[in-house]
C-alpha cells in the first residue's frame, strides 16, 4: 500500500534522529564556545582545541591509544577472520561447542568481569601490566567481533567459487587466499575498523589490563568527567566525533566505488 | 472499428443480454506508477456467476487491475463499481471482496485454523458459527484434519488450499485470485483447475483470476481479457479468443499460428479472396470480410487447421502453399513440420499421429503441399 | 603397507594437522584470554581475603603432614547475601536494566517501523545513520548528556523558555539520567533487529489482514506485533544483557542512590582491593545473566535456520 508511509511515520522518524543526534551536535557546537560554562553560549573561539595541544597528558593517552588499537586491532582481525573461517568452514571438530561458546560469550558478558578476569590472570602469571596487557586485552574481545562479521560474511557466501578452485586443481589453503579472502575483503576491512573503534572506545577493560604509565585517553577523559562538563572534553570528543565520520565516510565511499565497478 | 469476425454460439452468456445487470463495472480506469502508465483507460464489465480471466504477459497490468479491485491501489482516473456501489472512497477492509494472493499471505504464526477464522473474528462473528464455518472450509478444500497445523507444515498444494479457504471463509460476492496456481508445479496444477471450477460452480461466487498461462486461462474461464500494455486486447470466451482472435497480437499469444500479410482482392457476401506477395495462389476466407478492396489485412491460419501431403490436394485453385520440409518435430501424439515455403516463410503445420506409424511419411527436405479449408484462415485488421 | 598407502596416510595426516593448527590458533588464545581467566576468577572467589601481596589465599596448600589440602571459603558469597548492599545492588541492577530496556523498546518500534516503511532507496540511509553515532565512542555519547540533563544545562534553559517549568527539574544524577542515558546509548541495538524484522515483513500479509476486514490499526496489532516478537525479543536481549553490568553510565549520570553491580564491583575492586569478594561478586552477575544469554543465543540460532 502505497500511502502507508504516514506522518505519523514521518514523525516518529524525525523525533527519533533528532533524539540520536541532537546530544552529538551541542557537544561539537559548544567545543568552539568561548565561555568556559559549557551550556551558555558566548561567542565562537577555537581556544579550546589549542589548549589541548599543550596537554601533555592527555597527547601520551592518545598516543598509547593509537598505537594499542593498530596493534589490537589487527591482530584480533587476523585472529578472528582464522576463527570465523573455523566456525563455517571447519564443520565439527572436538570441542567446537567450547568454541562457539567462547566467541559469543565476550559478546554479551559484561565489561567488567572480562577485565576483572583478565587482571586476575595478569596478576597470577605476575606479568607486569601496561600497553601490552591492554593490546592483549583488545585483541582478545575485538576478535570476537570480527570473528561474527566474517562468520556472517562466509555463510552468505556462494561456496560454489571455492569448489570451483578446488576442482581446478588449487589446494584449500591456496584456494582462501586467492579466492575467499578477496572477496570477503570488504567484511575484513570494516571487521578491522570495528576492532579498531572498540579497542579506541573501551574504558572499562582497559582500566583493569592496564598498569602504570600506559593510561588510554577514554581512561584520561573519564576521570576528568567525573569531575564535571569542561569545554576541553568537548573539542576532544569533537575531534574523535570528526575522526570516526571521516573514517566512516571513506569507507562508504570505498564501498559505493566498489559497488559500481561491479557494474 | 467494427468486429470483422463474428462469434462462436454460447448457451450462457449473460454478456450477450442486454437486460442484465453487470456485477462489477470497470469504467475508464487508468493508473501510472512513475510515469509509466500501467493502466490505460480500461473499461470493463462482469457479470455473476462468472469465472473471468486477466490474461496477459507480466508488465500488462492485470496484477495491478486485479489489486485496485481489491483496493489496494487508489487508481488515478476512473471508477469501479461493484454490486451497484461506487468503490471509490470504501477501503479494501470494507469491501465485499476477498483476495486470493499469489504469495497465498498465510499468517506464519496463526495456524490453519486461525487463518480461515481470521476474516470470521473480523466480522465478530459468534464462536461457534466460527468453528462450524471453519470445518465446513476445510471439507471444502478437502482438508479436515489439518486444521491445528502451522502454515509452514503444509506442502506447496495444501498452503494453497488454506489460501482459498481463508478468502472464501466470508462468502464474499467476489472472489480474486492472483496467479492462484502459479506456485504448483504442473501435475499439480492441472488438477487442481478443475477443482476451482468445481467449487466456483457449486458456490457461484463471481471469480476474478491473474494469470499469465494461457492454458490455464483457457480452461478455467467463462471469458478472458487478453490484456496488452495496460489496455485490453480483447475481451471474448476462450473458444471466442482462440478462433476469432481482434488482432493478431492476441492470436499470437494465444496458440501457434501461421501469419500472411495480405492484400484484399474480392469481396462477396460469403467469401472473400486475398493475394499475399511470393505466393502462387489466392486465399480465401470462407466469411465475408468489412474492408475495402486493396486493403492490407492480417491472414491467419491455425496449423493444426492445415493439412501437409506429398501429392497436390485434389482441389487446387486456391489455400494451398508449396515449400519443403525444413524440420520436424515428434511430440508423441501430434507432430509439428515446420515447412519452408518458396518465397522463403517458415510455416507450421501440426499433424495428429493417429495410428502408431505416421502416416504421413513425411521427411526432411521433401517437397510438400500445405493446403487448408477455406474457414479456417482468419482476417484480421491489426 | 605399500607406497601409495604410505604416501596417502602421510598426506591425510598432514591434512589433519594442517586443519588443526588453524583451528588451533583462535582456540588457544581464547583458552589463555578468556576461558582461563574466567577460572582464577571462579577460584578466587572461593579464597579468603587477606592484608598481603596477593591479597588472597591460596585454595590448594600443602599442610604441615605432607597431604594437599583444599579450601574452599564460601564467605564470600554468604558476604554477598547477607550484605544489604550488595543483593541490594544486584535487585536495582536488574530493576533499571528493566526500566531502561523497556523505554527503548517504546521508543525504537516507532522509529525501527518508520524506517522499516520508508521507502526503499532512503533505507540503507537511514540504517546507516543509526550505526554511526554507534561508531563515535560510548564515553563521549554519555558525556554529552551530562550538560544536557544537568540543572543549568541545556534541556532545562529549553524548557525554562518555553515556560513549561518555572524551576530547573533535578534530573542529572537520578535514576531517571541512567534511563535516559541507557536508552540513548543501547538505542542501536534496539533498533536494528527490530528493523531488520519488520523490514523483512511480507507485505501481502497485511493486504490479507485487510482483504479479511482488519482496520490497518487491528492488523497492526494483530499481524505486524505478534510476527515482530523475535526483533522485539532479539532487541530486549541485545540492550538487558549488558545494560544490568553497566559501568560508565551509572557513574557518569546517576546518582549516589543508583545503586548499579557494576559500579559496586569496580568500588571493591579498586577502592576496597577485595579481590575475593569482587570475584565471587562477578560469578553471581554471570550467573544473573546466563539466563538470559542463553535465551538470545537461542534466539540467534532459531533465527539462523
Amino acid at each position: 500500500m502505497n500511502k502507508s508511509f504516514s506522518t505519523f511515520n514521518v514523525v516518529s522518524l524525525i523525533i527519533g534522529y533528532a533524539f540520536l543526534y541532537i546530544p552529538i551536535l551541542l557537544l561539537v557546537i559548544y567545543s568552539f564556545n568561548e565561555s568556559r560554562l559549557v551550556t551558555v553560549w558566548s561567542g565562537f573561539s577555537s581556544k579550546w582545541y589549542g589548549e589541548l595541544w599543550q596537554n601533555e597528558e592527555l597527547l601520551d593517552a592518545a598516543k598509547v591509544t593509537l598505537q594499542v588499537g593498530l596493534v589490537a586491532s589487527t591482530l584480533a582481525t587476523i585472529l578472528g577472520t582464522i576463527a570465523g573461517v573455523v566456525l563455517t568452514r571447519f564443520g565439527n571438530f572436538t570441542g567446537r561447542i567450547l568454541f562457539n561458546g567462547m566467541i559469543y560469550a565476550p559478546l554479551v558478558m559484561p565489561e567488567v568481569i572480562v577485565g576483572l578476569s583478565l587482571l586476575l590472570m595478569f596478576i597470577t602469571i605476575s606479568v607486569d601490566r601496561g600497553y601490552w596487557t591492554v593490546t592483549l586485552a583488545h585483541t582478545t574481545f575485538s576478535m570476537c567481533y570480527v570473528a561474527v562479521v566474517i562468520q556472517s560474511r562466509l555463510s552468505s557466501f556462494d561456496r560454489s567459487i571455492e569448489e570451483a578452485a578446488m576442482d581446478l586443481g588449487c589446494p584449500p589453503l591456496k584456494t582462501f587466499f586467492l579466492i575467499t579472502l578477496p572477496v570477503i575483503m570488504p567484511a575484513v576491512v570494516s571487521a578491522w575498523l570495528l576492532s579498531f573503534t572498540l579497542s579506541l572506545d573501551d574504558l572499562v577493560i582497559s582500566s583493569f589490563a592496564t598498569g602504570p604509565g600506559a593510561t588510554t585517553l577514554p581512561m584520561k577523559i573519564f576521570s576528568q568527567m567525573r569531575l564535571g562538563v569542561t569545554p576541553q572534553i568537548n573539542a576532544v570528543s569533537t575531534i574523535l566525533i570528526g575522526l570516526v565520520a571521516t573514517g566512516v565516510t571513506i569507507s562508504s565511499v570505498i564501498r559505493k566505488r566498489q559497488e559500481v565497478r561491479k557494474l | 472499428m467494427p468486429e470483422i469476425n463474428s462469434q462462436v454460439r454460447q448457451t450462457w452468456a449473460p454478456w450477450n443480454q442486454p437486460d442484465k445487470k453487470p456485477f462489477v463495472r470497470i469504467e475508464n480506469l487508468s493508473k501510472t506508477f512513475d510515469d509509466i502508465v500501467v493502466i490505460n483507460n480500461i473499461s470493463l464489465t462482469i457479470y455473476e456467476g462468472e469465472f473471468f480471466s486477466l490474461l496477459g504477459p507480466s508488465g500488462c497490468g492485470k496484477t495491478t487491475l486485479l489489486r485496485m479491485l481489491a483496493g489496494f491501489e487508489t487508481p488515478d482516473a476512473g471508477r469501479i463499481v461493484i454490486d451497484g456501489e461506487d468503490m471509490s472512497n470504501v477501503p479494501p477492509y470494507r469491501r465485499p471482496i476477498n483476495m486470493m494472493f499469489q504469495s497465498y499471505a498465510l499468517f506464519p504464526h496463526l495456524s490453519v485454523e486461525q487463518n480461515i477464522a481470521f476474516g470470521l473474528k473480523q466480522d465478530r462473528m459468534a464462536k461457534a458459527d466460527i468453528q462450524a464455518r471453519v470445518e465446513q472450509m476445510l471439507a471444502l478444500v478437502k482438508l479436515q484434519g489439518f486444521g491445528k497445523r502451522k502454515p509452514e507444515q503444509l506442502s506447496g498444494g495444501q498452503k494453497q488450499r488454506v489460501a482459498l479457504a481463508r478468502s472464501l471463509a466470508k462468502n464474499p460476492k467476489l472472489l480474486l485470485l492472483d496467479e492462484p496456481l502459479g506456485a504448483l508445479d504442473k501435475k499439480l496444477r492441472e488438477e487442481t483447475r478443475f477443482e476451482l471450477m468445481t467449487i466456483q460452480e457449486n458456490l457461484g461466487v463471481t471469480f476474478i483470476i491473474v494469470t499469465h498461462d494461457q492454458e490455464e486461462a483457457m480452461t478455467v474461464s467463462s471469458r478472458v481479457a487478453v490484456m496488452e500494455q495496460g489496455q485490453l486486447a480483447q475481451v471474448a470466451t476462450p473458444a471466442d479468443i482462440y478462433e476469432y482472435p481482434n488482432s493478431r497480437h492476441v492470436a499470437e499469444f494465444i496458440g501457434a499460428i501461421n501469419l500472411f500479410a495480405a492484400q484484399l482482392e474480392t469481396v462477396e457476401t460469403d467469401r472473400a479472396t486475398f493475394r499475399v506477395a511470393g505466393i502462387d495462389l489466392p486465399i480465401c476466407t470462407g466469411r465475408s470480410v468489412n474492408a475495402a478492396v486493396g486493403e492490407t489485412l492480417w491472414i491467419g491460419i491455425r496449423p493444426e487447421k492445415m493439412r501437409i501431403s506429398r501429392t497436390a490436394p485434389e482441389k487446387t485453385g486456391e489455400n494451398m502453399l508449396t515449400g519443403e520440409v525444413w524440420d520436424i518435430a515428434y511430440l508423441g501424439n501430434l507432430s509439428v513440420f515446420v515447412v519452408r515455403l518458396d518465397n522463403g516463410k517458415m510455416v507450421r503445420v501440426q499433424w495428429t499421429n493417429r495410428t502408431r506409424s505416421p502416416e504421413a511419411d513425411i521427411s526432411w527436405n521433401d517437397r510438400v503441399y500445405v493446403s487448408w479449408a477455406a474457414d479456417a484462415a482468419m482476417a484480421m485488421r491489426h | 603397507m605399500n607406497r601409495i598407502d604410505f604416501l596417502s596416510t602421510w598426506r591425510n595426516r598432514l591434512n589433519l594437522s594442517g586443519r588443526t593448527f588453524v583451528i588451533a590458533i583462535p582456540y588457544l588464545w581464547l583458552l589463555l584470554l578468556f576461558l582461563l581467566p574466567f577460572l582464577i576468577v571462579f577460584k578466587l572467589s572461593f579464597a579468603e581475603t587477606r592484608l598481603a601481596i596477593p591479597p588472597y589465599t591460596e585454595l590448594v596448600e600443602y599442610a604441615q603432614d605432607g597431604h594437599l589440602r583444599i579450601i574452599l571459603f564460601l564467605r564470600n558469597y554468604l558476604f554477598l547475601t547477607e550484605d544489604p548492599l550488595y543483593w541490594k545492588a544486584y535487585l536495582s541492577s536488574v530493576k533499571i536494566a528493566t526500566i531502561a530496556t523497556s523505554m527503548a523498546l517504546l521508543v525504537a518500534y516507532p522509529v525501527a517501523y518508520g524506517m522499516a516503511k520508508a521507502p526503499k532507496r532512503y533505507q540503507s540511509t537511514l540504517v546507516m545513520l543509526v550505526i554511526l553515532p554507534f561508531w563515535t565512542s560510548f564515553l563521549i555519547r554519555v558525556y554529552a548528556w551530562i550538560g544536557i540533563l544537568k540543572t543549568e544545562g541545556f534541556l532545562n534553559h529549553f524548557l525554562l523558555w518555553l515556560g513549561v517549568i518555572n524551576e530547573p527539574l533535578h534530573i542529572l544524577h537520578t535514576h531517571v539520567a541512567v534511563y535516559i542515558g541507557m536508552v540513548y546509548s543501547y538505542l542501536p541495538f534496539m533498533l536494528l533487529p527490530l528493523y531488520a524484522n519488520l523490514e523483512k515483513m511480507d507485505v501481502s500479509l497485511l493486504e490479507a489482514a485487510a482483504d479479511l476486514g482488519c482496520t490497518p490499526m487491528q492488523a497492526f496489532w494483530k499481524i505486524t506485533v505478534p510476527l515482530s516478537m523475535p526483533g522485539v525479543i532479539a532487541g530486549c536481549l541485545l540492550m538487558f544483557i549488558p545494560a544490568v553490568g553497566e559501568f560508565v553510565i551509572p557513574s557518569l549520570l546517576g546518582g549516589s542512590e543508583t545503586l548499579m553491580i557494576g559500579k559496586t564491583l569496580w568500588t571493591e575492586f579498586f577502592n576496597n582491593r577485595d579481590w575475593p569478594l569482587a570475584s565471587a561478586a562477578a560469578v553471581v552477575l554471570l550467573l544473573i545473566l546466563v539466563a538470559p544469554i542463553m535465551w538470545f543465543q537461542r534466539t540467534q540460532a532459531k533465527g539462523a535456520v
